[in-house]
């Protein structure tokens, strides 16, 4: 399942701190992971979480005058938070490309579609003119767009949502990239549609045996595609581990909370989901002790005062969580 | 560079912009008070010019013709002799005079259009619009310049003029205003409660209406006084020998190459008293948060 | 795209006719009496009587406009009451030198605000953003005929670069035509500067704020490419209109303008007929004038479709 040898990607201690007019609003703060060629990493966190604000780091796409980054990003051996700006410009979109929550608001509304997906091809292949038309054509093909040809002179507004998410697509895999990150690229369709976007981003990434960075607000999007799974709450990361593992026995009571508010589908109809009550920190001033304190039902006063760190639960740690009482080991999801 | 630091007139600049401590915000600052010592300074000698120990804005006096500015003519005089400062000061009479009286004009008449638009709605707005879009389908200064030729200049018809013209920017104004209002629950509560559409409007909208209203009217004074200077600058204002500080650049732009300072002091009078109130303008602006968007 | 045409179309149509009413009731329904202008007041009744005669003031008013109406639509203006020369002729003779003027300064004016609004929509907040919106506030305060004899005081009396007075039409000498107007044009250029800019830049932030840029940056497009061939087209709606609308102001500009810099325009002979009362005069220029300017805005209406496919539906 798992390439051995170096991660593509591997982040360690990152943190993205906006300034705002109320002070600096710690977006991501503290986050380390990595992620192998061909394998999938998913990011689940509530709104607010820091999900976007980290994947915009680690493409290097928020504005400087607006935000401070700190810690490491390896991508193949070099910290993509010192390479030069021309340097990561063109890493961005042909050695990792993103695909964003909402294709209606990330494809220009006054730019053909073939134009949008011809760009890319110009700045990283130096195609132009006929060849890339066929690529283009080619791109809309694989991602099971219909009538390719005609799209391309098409305007996103002309396109449904699923379609305009499948241009993204194309968009984002124009240059074959090694890491793609897919910011909630289903959370603005429709039911019907989420799935065949998932599959086709799980196909495509199989094809190219590219690695995958899935972001989702719903554990049971990631479950079916992801090979481990980072839960993130306020900025920070705070459970971690396969898929398998976590699903089989999550520990941090954050994460049993947001299975329980995920619908199942083993679940008999009308089954009341509970969703989490209260609302994430604010993070201008997060609490001091352990994030989720004001809304978790275990806390007590070491939760409030000093942050748990992630420790591993299982022998080769590759399962960790942060929490000062985790909810116990084996078959905790209810 | 400090006092554009804390510009908040370009609210748009960004969400996260620099960090402004609240408290910056709050006081009106050097960008208002210098403007208001100035405008209110130019109105109370506009308002006294009379009074004041003035030489005759219009006798000529041959005896000191275009003299530079010195001891005894502060501004120097013009071409004629007469004394600028005096000119410059009754000069400031018309620009005032215009410049408050056609925005009030407009803004009542606008303003009444406008709520009754904003709160009415359906048929009444259309008309409305309809009708305020036929007044902007012409270029303004058009309508006055026809008028004037055929009317003769005078100051009350630039008033009723400039001040027509001005009526479809105040609607728009009042009734974008009035339908943020009419639907806050104090306005909703009220019609519960059974109080006449009258009531609602007078009570309720009008206090709420007026204050954005008031603060847009500033831009609209300081372009007419604008307005104002064309016009007199072309002789359609005030007819000569009385002076206006339009029709004084006008005079002395003919000989600008060796008597600049007679034009130059009318129009920086001009230039500082528009500034002065856009400035003042702004200043209110962000502090009522009212943003150019409404319109 | 053809049904959006064929609509403002329609709307042209009928703004014009609005417009062409307006310009004639306007000279016809005012207190006053072109016969008593034209006489003098010491005219006699029968005199008066007359004149109105030939002009065919006794005649109902409808009569009248639709007979103004139909000599409007073939280009017969009438003559001058006072220069007997027809009216659309001496138009024809002045409006290419408006009309030139303000192509330039219009295009000056786009010129100075497109690159300043770009630039400081990037660099909100920074110190050339903060420079240049002093300077806009100031523009904003300067009329029209300050900045006209400001810089013509400073470029042709002082620095003596630019002729100050005077025209030479292109076809004669094209080097000498744009020197007369390089100041007019430039007057009224930097009077329309400061609205121009602050619109393209609000509108440029907003756009540069939205995912589809996110995306255009995470292409690995460079920040030129981006600002000029992503953002720029979604963010020039408003000033499109916005420069429609200026046209307007062009106008009260150019009558300023063309009279400092003693333009043979169409501006200043409209400033001398309302001097002479030539009504006929007024009234063509006036009627000119206004249905150029909604052509404009009709011109302006398809560019705006141009630039917006959402639009065009
Ligand atoms: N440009 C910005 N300036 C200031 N604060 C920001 C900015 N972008 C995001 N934030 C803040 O950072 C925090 C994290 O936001 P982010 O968009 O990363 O959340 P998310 O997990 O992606 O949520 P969602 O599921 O809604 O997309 C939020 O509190 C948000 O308000
Ligand atoms: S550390 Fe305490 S407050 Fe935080 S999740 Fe664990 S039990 Fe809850
Ligand atoms: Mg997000």
């Amino acid at each position: 399942m798992m390439d051995a040898g170096l991660p593509l990607l591997e982040v360690t201690d990152l943190a993205t701190h906006f300034h705002t007019q109320r002070g600096l609003l710690r977006a991501v703060d503290g986050v380390s992971f990595s992620v192998r060629r061909g394998q999938t990493l998913g990011i689940v966190g509530e709104s607010g979480s820091g999900k976007s604000a980290l994947a915009r780091t680690i493409i290097r796409i928020l504005s400087k005058r607006h935000t401070t980054t700190t810690g490491r990003i390896t991508f193949e051996g070099r910290d993509l938070l010192t390479v030069s700006e021309p340097d990561m410009r063109d890493i961005r979109g042909r050695d990792i490309a993103m695909v964003f929550q909402d294709p209606t608001s990330s494809l220009n509304p006054v730019k053909q579609v073939g134009v949008q997906i011809e760009e890319v091809l110009a700045r990283h292949l130096g195609l132009r003119g006929r060849a890339a038309q066929t690529r283009a054509i080619e791109l809309l093909t694989s991602v099971g767009m219909p009538l390719p040809q005609e799209r391309l002179h098409q305007y996103p507004h002309q396109l449904s949502g699923g379609m305009r998410q499948r241009v993204a697509i194309a968009i984002a895999l124009a240059c074959e990239p090694k890491l793609l990150i897919a910011d909630e690229p289903t959370t603005a369709l429709d039911v019907t549609i989420q799935a065949q976007i998932l599959d086709l981003l799980h196909r495509r990434q199989k094809a190219h045996h590219m690695a995958m960075i899935l972001i989702s607000h719903d554990l049971g999007v990631v479950a079916g595609y992801t090979d481990t799974v980072a839960v993130m709450y306020a900025g920070q990361i705070v459970e971690q581990a396969s898929t398998r593992s976590l699903f089989r026995n999550c520990r941090m009571p954050y994460t049993a909370a947001l299975m329980r508010s995920a619908p199942n589908l083993s679940d008999p109809p009308h089954t009341r989901l509970r969703a989490i009550t209260g609302r994430p920190p604010d993070m201008v001033l997060p609490p001091p002790g352990c994030r989720f304190e004001p809304r978790c039902d275990d806390a007590t006063d070491i939760c409030r005062n000093r942050r748990p760190a992630l420790s591993a639960s299982d022998a080769d740690g590759t399962h960790r969580y942060a929490c000062w009482h985790p909810v116990a080991s084996p078959g905790a999801s209810a | 560079m400090n006092a554009l630091a804390d510009d908040p007139g370009h609210e748009t600049a960004s969400p996260v912009g620099a960090t402004i401590p609240m408290r910056v915000r709050d006081r009106l600052g050097l960008r208002f008070w210098l403007p208001a010592a100035w405008i209110t300074m130019v109105v109370v000698l506009a308002a006294t010019a009379s009074l004041l120990p003035l030489p005759s804005p219009i006798e000529t006096d041959f005896t000191a013709l275009s003299n530079w500015p010195d001891r005894a003519h502060w501004f120097g005089t013009d071409q004629l002799g007469r004394d600028i400062l005096s000119r410059a000061i009754f000069g400031a009479r018309i620009s005032l005079t215009v410049g408050l009286l056609a925005p009030a004009l407009g803004l009542g008449i606008g303003m009444l259009l406008g709520m009754t638009a904003g709160y009415f709605r359906g048929r009444v707005e259309i008309v409305i619009g309809a009708a305020m879009d036929a007044v902007m389908a012409f270029p303004g200064i058009l309508v006055v310049l026809a008028v004037t030729a055929y009317v003769g200049a005078s100051v009350p018809l630039l008033v009723i003029l400039l001040g027509v013209l001005t009526v479809p920017t105040f609607m728009r104004v009042a009734r974008a205003n009035t339908l943020v209002f009419a639907q806050h629950d104090f306005v909703l509560a009220a019609r519960a409660m059974g109080a006449t559409h009258w009531r609602v409007l007078s009570l309720e909208l009008l206090p709420n209406v007026m204050i954005p209203i008031l603060i847009y009217a500033l831009l609209v004074v300081s372009r007419i006084i604008v307005v104002e200077g064309v016009l007199s600058f072309l002789g359609l204002s005030l007819p000569a020998p009385w002076p206006t500080w339009g029709n004084m650049i006008a005079d002395g732009q003919v000989e600008l190459a060796t008597l600049p300072y007679i034009p130059f002091i009318p129009a920086a009078l001009m230039f500082l008293t528009v500034l002065s109130i856009n400035l003042i303008g702004e200043r209110l602006r962000a502090r009522t948060d009212l943003r150019g968007s409404v319109l | 795209m053809t049904s959006y045409v064929l609509r403002k179309l329609l709307r042209l149509g009928l703004v014009l006719l609005v417009v062409a009413a307006a310009s004639f009731l306007l000279m016809n329904l005012l207190p006053g009496d072109v016969a008593l202008a034209l006489l003098g007041n010491e005219a006699t009744p029968e005199a008066v009587a007359q004149v109105r005669a030939e002009l065919g003031l006794d005649q109902p008013l409808l009569m009248r406009y639709l007979h103004w109406l139909g000599g409007f639509l073939c280009g017969d203006l009438g003559r001058s009451y006072i220069t007997q020369v027809p009216v659309m002729e001496s138009i024809l003779d002045r409006l290419p030198v408006t009309i030139e003027l303000m192509l330039l300064s219009q295009g000056l004016a786009l010129l100075i605000a497109v690159p300043t609004g770009v630039l400081c929509a990037y660099k909100a907040g920074s110190r050339i953003d903060q420079l240049a919106n002093a300077v806009g506030l100031f523009l904003l305060a300067a009329p029209v005929f300050i900045l006209a004899i400001l810089l013509m005081f400073l470029f042709a009396l002082k620095l003596r670069w630019l002729p100050s007075t005077g025209y030479v039409p292109f076809m004669t000498d094209p080097v000498r035509n744009l020197a007369h107007l390089a100041l007019p044009a430039l007057a009224i250029a930097l009077a329309e500067w400061p609205s121009l800019f602050a619109v393209l830049r609000g509108d440029m932030i907003k756009t540069l704020q939205q995912d589809y840029i996110a995306l255009a940056k995470a292409k690995g497009l460079g920040p030129a490419f981006i600002l000029f061939r992503h953002a720029l087209r979604p963010s020039s709606f408003t000033l499109v209109t916005l420069s429609g609308l200026q046209i307007a102001a062009t106008i009260a500009g150019a009558l300023v303008v063309e009279t400092i810099f003693g333009l043979p325009g169409i501006g200043r002979m409209l400033t001398g007929a309302v001097y002479n009362r030539d009504m006929m005069l007024v009234q063509g220029c006036v009627a000119v004038i206004s249905v150029g300017y909604v052509l404009i805005n009709f011109g302006v209406d398809l560019i705006y479709a141009l630039l917006d496919p959402r639009v065009r539906q």
